[in-house]
C-alpha cells in the first residue's frame, strides 16, 4: 500500500504560550507534532506493517519542522517530503495548505492518506477534508478505527461520542481522532536510522501552481489569548430568583442574548 | 564551538523524558518505600533499543554516543535516581569492560545479552577491604590446567542478582603489586558463586545491592577479560566512563529536586505571599539553577572528549565530583524550601536527598576524585 501521512509542527499547548506583535512568540514554546497527526503516524506504520508498502510523511512548514519530520521516521515511516513555501506565500490558510498538499499528490497514486482529526494550533479541521476533495477521493473524519481488507475499508468514525461504522474503498483520505491507537515512542534504533532515510525538500517552484491559485481565502486580523479566567460567582436565593439574576447578568454582564 | 545537541540526542531526550514521566516517575515512591527492583521498566526500556545504546551494533547495541548515555541517564535520575544508577551500573559498569577489551567471542556471548537487555551489566571491584584502595584486592584466581579458580568476597555491587554474569577483578601475581590484578568473566550461577542482597541502605532503594561470595568458582582460561595483570588498568579506565554517569545522574536528580522547589516555592503562601518572592528563597533557587546548569555542561564535555577519542580522566573526575556536591546541596536546599513537608515523604525531595548521598560515594568517593585530578594536574 503505498500510504501518506499529513503531519504539522505546532507548539504544545501544555506548555505556556505568550503573544509578542501579533503571532505566538516562539522563543520558550515548545515545538511538537500535532498530536492528532501522531495518530495519523501511528495508524499509517500499523498499516504498513500489516499490508507491507510504504508510508511517506509529508509536511508543509520550513526547515524546523525537519525535526517533527524526522521523529516521524524515528516512529517507522520510510520518506518524508517537506515542502517549504513560506518564502514564496505570505499568507498560508487551509486553503492554502490543502491546494498544496493536493497538488503534491495528485500524481502519486496514493491508496490511503492520513490525517489529524484537527491541528491543535488552527484548530480548523480542514486540510484533510479539502485535500480529498480536491483530489477527488472519499474521505472520512474524526476515526477511531481502519479495517483495510484489499480495496474496501471499514472505517469508524467518533461522532459526538456515539460511533459510526462506514464502509468504503481505496483510495481514501481519513482523519484521525483520540482513540485510533496509542503512538508509539520512537525506538533508539529508530532514531539512529532516522537521519539515514531520505527527506524530500520540495519549494513552491517545483509545484504545478501560480501564487494566485493558492492566495489564503481568510486573514487573521488579531491573535490574542483567552481572558484570565475570573472567579465563579454562585447565585444565592430562590430558584425563581436565581433564574431571572441569571438572566439579566447573561443579558447586561457577558452581553450573550 | 556549538552547544547544541544534535537531532538524535534532542529525539533521545524527548523519548526518555516522555518515557521517565510515563512509566518510571508514578511508581518510584512505592519502590523507595518496597525496595522492588524496577524489571518492567528495563524489559520495556530493551523493547526501545535502549539497553546497549552505547554498543556497537554488531553486539545489538544502539551505536550511539556517550552524550546520549549521559542524557538518558539524567533523565531517568530526574524522577527516579534508583532507576538512573541501575541503567548507570548497566552500561557503565556492565557492559563497557567487556566493549573495551573483550575479545569478538567475548562480545558476542556477553556483551549481547547486555545489549538486549536479557542480562543486566554488573562489576565487582570493591571489597570490604579494598574501596578506594582498589589495588587492596583480596581475591584470588589460581590457573588450574584450564581453569581460574576463583575465591573471595566482594561487596556493595550493583545489579548482580539480575546479572547473568559480571567481571570481577582477581590477584593472580601478588608478587607484582597491582600489576598482579586481573578481571574475569563470571557467569552468576557457577557454583561456589553466592549472591546476596541484604543491604539495608539510606536511600537507592530500589536499585539492587549485592555482596558476591565466590568459594572455588571455576571458569575456562578464555574468561580472562583482557590482558593478565591488566586488571587495575582497566578498572580504572572503565570508572573514568562510568564518572561520566555519576555525574549524569547527579544533574538530573538535582534537576528534579529543583523543579519541585521552584514549583513549590511559587505555590507555598507565608506572610501573604508565595515565598518565592523572598529573597532569601529567590537565591537559594538562582543557586540551583546555576551550579545544574554548569554541572550539565561539564558531564556533556567529558562525554564529548570520550566520544572524540581524547583523553578524558581529569574532566571526568570533574564532572563526577562537582556534579555529585552540587548535587547534595541543592537537594538539602530543596528539603528546606520544602520547610516541613520537605521532611515528609509525600513531598518526594526527601527521596531524593537520601539518594543523592551515594553519588558522592560510588565510583570513586569525592576525596578520591580530588586526588584524581590533583595527580592530573600534575601535584
Ligand atoms: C549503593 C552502592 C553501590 C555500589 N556499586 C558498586 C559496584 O557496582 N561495583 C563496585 O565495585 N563497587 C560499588 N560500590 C562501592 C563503592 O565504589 C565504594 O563504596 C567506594 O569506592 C568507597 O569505598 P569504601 O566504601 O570501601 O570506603 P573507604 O575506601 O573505606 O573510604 C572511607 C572514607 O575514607 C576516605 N579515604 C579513603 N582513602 C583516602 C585517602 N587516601 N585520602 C583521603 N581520604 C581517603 C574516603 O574518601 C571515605 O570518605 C557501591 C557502593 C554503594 C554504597
Ligand atoms: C518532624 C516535625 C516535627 C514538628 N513538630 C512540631 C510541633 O511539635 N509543634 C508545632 O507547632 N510544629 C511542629 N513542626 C512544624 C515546624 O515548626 C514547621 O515545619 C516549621 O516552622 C516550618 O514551617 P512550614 O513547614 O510551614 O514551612 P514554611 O513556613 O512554609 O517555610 C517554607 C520555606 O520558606 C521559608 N520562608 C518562609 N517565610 C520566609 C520569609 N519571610 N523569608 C524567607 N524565607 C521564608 C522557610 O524558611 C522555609 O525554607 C514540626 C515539623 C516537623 C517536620
Amino acid at each position: 500500500m503505498n500510504i501518506y501521512a499529513l503531519v504539522k509542527r505546532t507548539f504544545d499547548t501544555e506548555e505556556k504560550i505568550s503573544i509578542s506583535n501579533g503571532a505566538i512568540a516562539e522563543d520558550g514554546a515548545e515545538f511538537i507534532i500535532n498530536p492528532y497527526d501522531e495518530y495519523a503516524v501511528e495508524e499509517a506504520i500499523k498499516l504498513r506493517d500489516e499490508h507491507g508498502g510504504e508510508v511517506t510523511v509529508l509536511s508543509i512548514g520550513d526547515e524546523d519542522s525537519e525535526k517533527q519530520l524526522r521523529t516521524a521516521l524515528a516512529m517507522g515511516a520510510d520518506k518524508a517530503v517537506l515542502i517549504n513555501i513560506e518564502d514564496d506565500i505570505d499568507d498560508i490558510d487551509e486553503y492554502t495548505s490543502a491546494k498544496v498538499i493536493a497538488d503534491y499528490l495528485k500524481d502519486k497514486n496514493a491508496d490511503l492518506i492520513l490525517a489529524g482529526n484537527v491541528a491543535i494550533d488552527g484548530g480548523s479541521g480542514q486540510v484533510g477534508p479539502r485535500v480529498a476533495e480536491l483530489l477527488g477521493i472519499n474521505y472520512v473524519t474524526t476515526i477511531t478505527e481502519l479495517t483495510i481488507d484489499g480495496t474496501n475499508a471499514t472505517v469508524v468514525r467518533d461522532v459526538e461520542g456515539d460511533s459510526e461504522t462506514i464502509e468504503t474503498s481505496l483510495p481514501l483520505l481519513v482523519t484521525a481522532q483520540q482513540g485510533l491507537n496509542e503512538p508509539r515512542y520512537p525506538s533508539l534504533p529508530g532514531i539512529m536510522k532516522a537521519k539515514k532515510k531520505p527527506l524530500e525538500d520540495l519549494e513552491f517552484d517545483d509545484l504545478d501552481l501560480d501564487e494566485d491559485d493558492v492566495e489564503a481565502k481568510t486573514e487573521t486580523k488579531e491573535v490574542f489569548l483567552p481572558p484570565a479566567k475570573a472567579a465563579g460567582r454562585v447565585l444565592e436565593g430562590e430558584p425563581a430568583d436565581q433564574a431571572a439574576e441569571l438572566i439579566k447578568l447573561l443579558r447586561n454582564e457577558a452581553k450573550v442574548i | 564551538m556549538n552547544f547544541d545537541l544534535t537531532d538524535e540526542q534532542q529525539m533521545v531526550r524527548k523519548l526518555v523524558r516522555e518515557f521517565a514521566e510515563a512509566e518510571v516517575a508514578p511508581g518510584a515512591d512505592e519502590r523507595d518505600r518496597t525496595g522492588e527492583f524496577p524489571k518492567e521498566i528495563f524489559e520495556k526500556f530493551s523493547e526501545l533499543g535502549l539497553m546497549g545504546l552505547p554498543f556497537s551494533e554488531e553486539y545489538g547495541g544502539g551505536g550511539a554516543d556517550t552524550t546520549s548515555f549521559a542524557i538518558v541517564t539524567e533523565e531517568l535520575s530526574r524522577v527516579c535516581a534508583s532507576t538512573g544508577i541501575t541503567y548507570s551500573a548497566h552500561i557503565s559498569l556492565g557492559g563497557a569492560p567487556l566493549h573495551l577489551f573483550g575479545t569478538p567471542e567475548q562480545k558476542e556471548k556477553y556483551l549481547t545479552p547486555i545489549c538486549t537487555g536479557e542480562s543486566f551489566g554488573a562489576f565487582g571491584l570493591t571489597e570490604p577491604n579494598a574501596g578506594s584502595d582498589a589495588g587492596g584486592t583480596e581475591t584470588t584466581a589460581v590457573l588450574e590446567g584450564d581453569e581460574w579458580v576463583i575465591n573471595g568476597s566482594k561487596c556493595f555491587i550493583t545489579n548482580a542478582s539480575y546479572a547473568k554474569h559480571l567481571a570481577v577483578t582477581a590477584i593472580t601475581d601478588r608478587s607484582k603489586g597491582t600489576n598482579g590484578i586481573s578481571a574475569f568473566i563470571v557467569p552468576t550461577d557457577t557454583p561456589g558463586f553466592t549472591v546476596i542482597a541484604n543491604y539495608e541502605k539510606m536511600g537507592l532503594h530500589s536499585s539492587n545491592t549485592t555482596e558476591l561470595i565466590l568459594e572455588n568458582v571455576r571458569v575456562p582460561k578464555e574468561n580472562l577479560l583482557g590482558e593478565i595483570g591488566n586488571g587495575y588498568k582497566q578498572f580504572l579506565a572503565t570508572l573514568d566512563g562510568g564518572r561520566i554517569g555519576i555525574g549524569a545522574m547527579a544533574v538530573g536528580l538535582a534537576q528534579g529536586a529543583y523543579e519541585k522547589a521552584l514549583n513549590y516555592a511559587q505555590e507555598r503562601k507565608q506572610f501573604g505571599r508565595s515565598i518565592s518572592n523572598f529573597q532569601a528563597i529567590q537565591f537559594k533557587l538562582a543557586d540551583m539553577a546555576m551550579n545544574i546548569e554548569l554541572s550539565r555542561n561539564m558531564v556533556y564535555k567529558a562525554a564529548w572528549l570520550k566520544d572524540q577519542g581524547r583523553p578524558f580522566k581529569k574532566e571526568a573526575a570533574f564532572a563526577k565530583l562537582f556534579a555529585s556536591e552540587m548535587c547534595m546541596r541543592v537537594c538539602d536546599q530543596a528539603v528546606q524550601i520544602h520547610g516541613g513537608y520537605g521532611y515528609i515523604k509525600e513531598y518526594q525531595v526527601e527521596r531524593f536527598f537520601r539518594d543523592a548521598k551515594l553519588l558522592e560515594i560510588g565510583e570513586g568517593t569525592s576525596e578520591v576524585q580530588r586526588m584524581v585530578i590533583a595527580k592530573q594536574i600534575g601535584c
